[in-house]
């Protein structure tokens, strides 16, 4: 789900830098807070165990092998703006050192991975990890964190006009399940793991406050994902609701001016046009959830 | 002779309530050079840990006259010069020179001044020509020589070293022992490798449950706590 | 591994490695920007900057074979989205893509394999990336290697005792034994990390890392910057004027 440079149009890549920007600025002083640059040693280390914790590979039968993505864990036991900080940090030595992700792409590799998805992952721990229901919620955010990075992923391809019928799509949603799970599943035994060595490892997950702009978020998150999900599977349904609620034509608006003098030749397609239109509504539903989960993690005082 | 290092009853329990330390009393003076044994997890470590602020018990430390405290912490840290057993996690900057650069510039010496201290340092320890090195690139005698360094560059007069032979094949460890037979500062060795103590030391200390419970020279140490392999060398020769 | 190799490759003493790390990544960047935005007389403009590349390497005393490969770890990710534009009956969709791709990872290759990491980390500070996170890459970077060895030893020891259950279709404690083994390399790593923290503490640290090395910005340096924006923005115009 790192995407190469070359693969996005210039104002997905270009909107989705300016929007990094800052974004890494923000972790970047959540994280520092008052504790000056004492923590930089322990991000760094962290950062090269989820490097290799990568290569350690979980067995789930019939020869095939699945691997950490660790955003959900970093969130549980560093908290989430420290989680962020290391992902981009993580997002950054792939690309430069490894070509695993693009440059001008980063900006949206970051977006996706290192905020949308790390904050996907914590917000259910935030919600429920101190009740009766802390396994399942430690295991949603393993799926929610990687469900939401590669939906949004496919989106910002889609909306490049990148080719994807409706069968690959299909492939790719039922793939993207599929290390959800996976990722949920490695998580929640890592944590149980972790439990039993040390509990200080984990962080208590407050839940004072901002709840109810928890419950917005998770559900603004949920809507988006599954809305999502939807739409790349249902460009008619989507378009029908678009059409009802008005956002297609504003949509279109918004994406057809800036995307017109470049020819990609995208809007040929009336099927891609729909798909397009309808998800940029729901991006910007998840956007909502994004400042959504910004207020939270500020009033959490992590 | 004023002690360079004098420690008085500490006591220290971790936040588990594991007691560490209970009760050590220990001096340190100038030119001497003392090991310090024990078993594992007999408190030598969190003994050590002590002498420049790392960990804080109950008792009095007193370096070069100052009581170990926060106002003196930095000052602390310049005189008692310690290097730890893992050296990996002692050299953490990206190259040799901006590593053993870190003291003298933490010091409030300026870019220039901090690199011409670092340089003369890794000429001491005979590592001048790693200076652009990356630290993973040197062999486990190499990083030692300069972690070393990197304490010489603030000019302490206290070395402690934690188990400075572990990791060491037979001809690094030699390479170590000459290097700090020649270095000049009162010195504490932390170590399970009895010829280090026999060579290097000239009195030696026994940590038994966190607290000294055997002084002397090395020798009559080693003997009265049975601490190297003699009886089983004679048991060896009697069977030929 | 590879960012071995890549820091050896870094520490050249060429003309471009001689270059200040801000020049290089500015030139990057008009590289990375002016291909991404292309799209008229296409086909052209990737050779002229195909060449512009090799030539660069050549400047820098690359192993430019091994630096063309270490390029193509992008394909196979785009060869698949390139198949798919075929299959669409957009093959030259499909092209753009792929070349697209490849020469802008070759073009950050390129960089990275003149500037050591650290070198690169300071140029970005200077052009307002936040320290804590650059700091956070340098020991990440550090540390990489320390920490995947002790993952390596760790995979290779529970192979050699896990032999016998490679058979069961269960693979339960297996998934399990992975996930103990992984919150051990946790414990290790934040061990590791507590123990820089004492080193750094040990030698005087007060919070804050203070800044050794101060980059100058030379003549050299300009006139590389500006010779780049000059070619390969002069090279795209003068391709699309001419079509």
């Amino acid at each position: 789900m790192h995407i190469p440079d070359g693969f996005l149009a210039t104002p997905v890549w270009a909107a989705l830098d300016v929007t990094a920007v800052p974004a890494v600025g923000y972790l970047a002083r959540r994280a520092q807070r008052g504790l000056e640059q004492s923590k930089v040693p322990l991000l760094g280390v962290m950062g090269a165990f989820v490097f290799a914790a990568q290569m350690i590979n979980f067995p789930v039968g019939l020869g095939t092998s699945g691997h950490l993505v660790g955003a959900a864990l970093l969130a549980y036991t560093l908290g989430p703006a420290a989680a962020g900080v290391v992902l981009t940090a993580i997002l950054a030595v792939q690309a430069l050192v490894f070509q695993d992700g693009g440059i001008l792409s980063l900006g949206a590799n970051i977006i996706n991975m290192a905020v949308a998805g790390m904050l996907a992952g914590y917000l259910p721990f935030r919600l429920w990890g101190k009740g009766r229901r802390r396994r399942e919620a430690i295991f949603l955010g393993g799926v929610l964190s990687v469900l939401t990075s590669a939906l949004l992923a496919l989106s910002e391809l889609l909306l490049s006009g990148v080719a994807m019928p409706a069968a690959v799509l299909r492939i790719s949603l039922g793939l993207f399940v599929v290390s959800a799970v996976l990722e949920g599943a490695i998580t929640l035994a890592i944590m149980q793991a972790l439990e039993s060595i040390n509990p200080d490892f984990i962080r208590d997950p407050q839940s004072h406050g901002g709840r109810a702009f928890s419950l917005v978020g998770m559900a603004a998150l949920f809507v988006a994902v599954i809305g999502v999900a939807f739409a790349s599977t249902h460009p008619d349904g989507i378009q029908k609701l678009a059409d009802a609620t008005g956002i297609a034509s504003r949509a279109k608006a918004l994406i057809a001016a800036p995307m017109a003098d470049y020819q990609l030749g995208v809007w040929r397609s009336i099927w891609l046009r729909k798909a397009g239109a309808g998800l940029a509504g729901l991006g910007l539903i998840f956007g909502a959830c994004l400042v959504c989960g910004r207020l939270l993690a500020r009033q959490r005082g992590t | 002779m004023q002690a360079l290092i004098d420690v008085r009853d500490l006591h220290f329990q971790y936040d588990d309530g594991t007691v560490a330390l209970s009760g050590v009393d220990f001096q340190l003076f100038p030119g001497e050079t003392v090991a310090v044994l024990g078993a594992n997890g007999s408190g030598k470590t969190t003994f050590v840990l002590h002498l420049n602020g790392l960990l804080k018990g109950n008792g009095s430390v007193t370096v070069c006259g100052m009581p170990v405290e926060r106002d003196t912490l930095t000052a602390v840290r310049q005189k008692v010069g310690l290097i730890f057993q893992d050296s990996d996690n002692q050299l953490f900057m990206p190259t040799v020179i901006e590593d053993v650069a870190f003291g003298p510039l933490n010091l409030g010496l300026d870019r220039h001044e901090a690199a011409v201290r670092a340089r003369t340092a890794l000429h001491e320890v005979g590592m001048a020509h790693a200076c652009e090195k990356a630290p993973y690139h040197l062999s486990a005698g190499e990083k030692k020589r300069v972690a070393i360094a990197g304490i010489l560059a603030m000019r302490p007069e206290i070395l402690v070293l934690d188990e400075p032979t572990t990791f060491l094949d037979p001809p690094g460890q030699n390479a170590l022992l000459e290097l700090l037979d020649r270095l000049p500062q009162a010195k504490i060795l932390v170590t399970h490798d009895v010829d280090c103590a026999r060579v290097l030391a000239n009195r030696a200390v026994f940590f038994d449950k966190g607290r000294i419970t055997g002084e002397g020279s090395v020798e009559e140490v080693i003997g009265r706590f049975n601490w190297d392999r003699t009886a089983l060398k004679r048991q060896a020769t009697s069977r030929l | 591994m590879h960012h071995v190799v890549l820091d050896r490759w870094s520490r050249g003493s060429s003309p471009l490695h001689r270059r200040d790390a801000r020049a290089k990544i500015v030139a990057a960047l008009v590289f990375l920007i002016v291909l991404a935005t292309a799209h008229r007389s296409f086909i052209p403009l990737a050779f002229a900057y195909f060449a512009i590349l090799i030539a660069a390497g050549f400047v820098a005393g690359l192993p430019v074979f091994a630096v063309l490969k270490r390029a193509a770890v992008v394909l196979p990710f785009t060869a698949v989205f390139a198949a798919i534009s075929v299959a669409a009956g957009e093959p030259m969709r499909a092209a753009v893509l792929v070349v697209k791709s490849y020469l802008s990872a070759l073009a950050v290759l390129i960089l990275v394999s003149t500037t050591p990491l650290p070198e690169l980390l300071r140029g970005l500070e200077c052009m307002g990336v936040p320290r804590y996170l650059l700091m956070v890459i340098q020991f990440l970077h550090r540390y990489l290697f320390v920490i995947s060895e002790e993952a390596q030893h760790m995979c290779v020891a529970a192979q050699t005792k896990s032999g016998s259950m490679r058979r069961s279709l269960f693979h339960g404690s297996r998934f399990n034994a992975a996930a103990g083994a992984l919150s051990v390399l946790f414990a290790r790593s934040y061990g590791h990390a507590e123990g820089v923290y004492q080193a750094m503490l040990a030698r005087g640290f007060q919070g804050h890392f203070r800044t050794f090395a101060n980059p100058v910005f030379r003549k050299a340096d300009a006139v590389f910057v500006l010779a780049a924006l000059a070619v390969l923005a002069g090279v795209r115009l003068v391709l699309e004027v001419w079509s």
